[in-house]
């Protein structure tokens, strides 16, 4: 038996690491995978209230958020082809169009 | 005990993989970290019974999205990243604030909550049983998903596709 609140740790330092990732890093393929890392610490809680509730829609939900997760990855990927073909760079430093 | 053991080892690769993500300053590196999280997750999914949700995170995230990133990562030629110092008070606030804000909330979880606890496979997730939520009570939702999933394939071609104008600027100039 492992208390529940163990998953919730585990789900909120998967979350803390993506939103660290996403503040810190600077390539913008990086950055993206700090979103999946945090929708990944996501799936985790909502798979260990399921268990708990047994509830198994808690599962199905996981499925949408996957479905959310890989149309988002494929249109993500495409804006950043998009990006490097207009301005030849990866990092986000460096695409400060709408910057003041 | 078994649960607790298979669950801390998984946690801490899950864990691991995460924090080498931040720190590797190569995308692929941090690409084949992610794999790692993606696959320890799965088996902490399977801890918890949800025998479809694991196969699913193998199969779509540690499969078709983390091959989508590598192809990208190869495609664009991404080399390592270039460290722009950011200011000085966002790290000398923010590291301190992110480590505050974990340990209150883990604190928080693991005393105050009386949320009980899970036991191994504590909710088996049959195919069969999503299949029968998802195409009766969740058949709305489940349609839904497939019209954003074909948007995001026109959207993903669209946008990916070298646009006329470009290409006619570039054969101009």
């Amino acid at each position: 038996m492992v208390p529940l609140s163990y998953y919730l740790v585990l789900s909120g330092i998967l979350f803390a690491c993506g939103v660290v990732g996403f503040l810190i890093k600077r390539n913008i393929i990086t950055i993206f995978m700090s979103i999946e890392l945090m929708l990944n610490g996501v799936n985790l809680s909502f798979v260990a209230f399921a268990a708990r509730w047994q509830q198994l829609s808690g599962q199905v939900f996981v499925f949408f958020v996957m479905v959310v997760a890989a149309a988002e990855a494929a249109v993500g990927l495409a804006i950043i082809i998009a990006l490097f073909r207009t301005r030849e760079t990866l990092n986000i430093d460096q695409v400060n169009l709408l910057k003041l | 005990m078994l649960h607790l053991i298979l669950f801390s080892v998984f946690g801490a690769i899950c864990v691991a993989g995460a924090v080498n993500l931040l720190l590797q300053s190569h995308p692929i590196n941090s690409a084949l970290s992610l794999v790692v999280v993606m696959g320890s997750l799965a088996v902490e999914f399977l801890l918890l019974g949800a025998e479809f949700v694991a196969a699913i995170q193998v199969i779509v995230y540690a499969g078709a999205v983390m091959v989508l990133f590598v192809f990208v990562i190869m495609l664009l030629n991404a080399g390592v990243e270039e460290r722009t110092s950011g200011s000085r008070v966002a790290w000398l606030l923010g590291i301190p604030a992110v480590l505050a804000g974990m340990v209150i909330v883990c604190w928080a979880l693991v005393t105050h909550s009386n949320a009980g606890s899970a036991a191994i496979g504590a909710l088996p997730g049959h195919p069969a049983d999503i299949a029968q939520l998802l195409f009766h009570q969740f058949l709305l939702p489940f349609e839904v998903t497939s019209i954003l999933v074909l948007i995001a394939i026109m959207g993903a071609v669209v946008l990916a596709a070298r646009s006329q104008t470009v290409e006619r600027s570039k054969r101009e100039g």
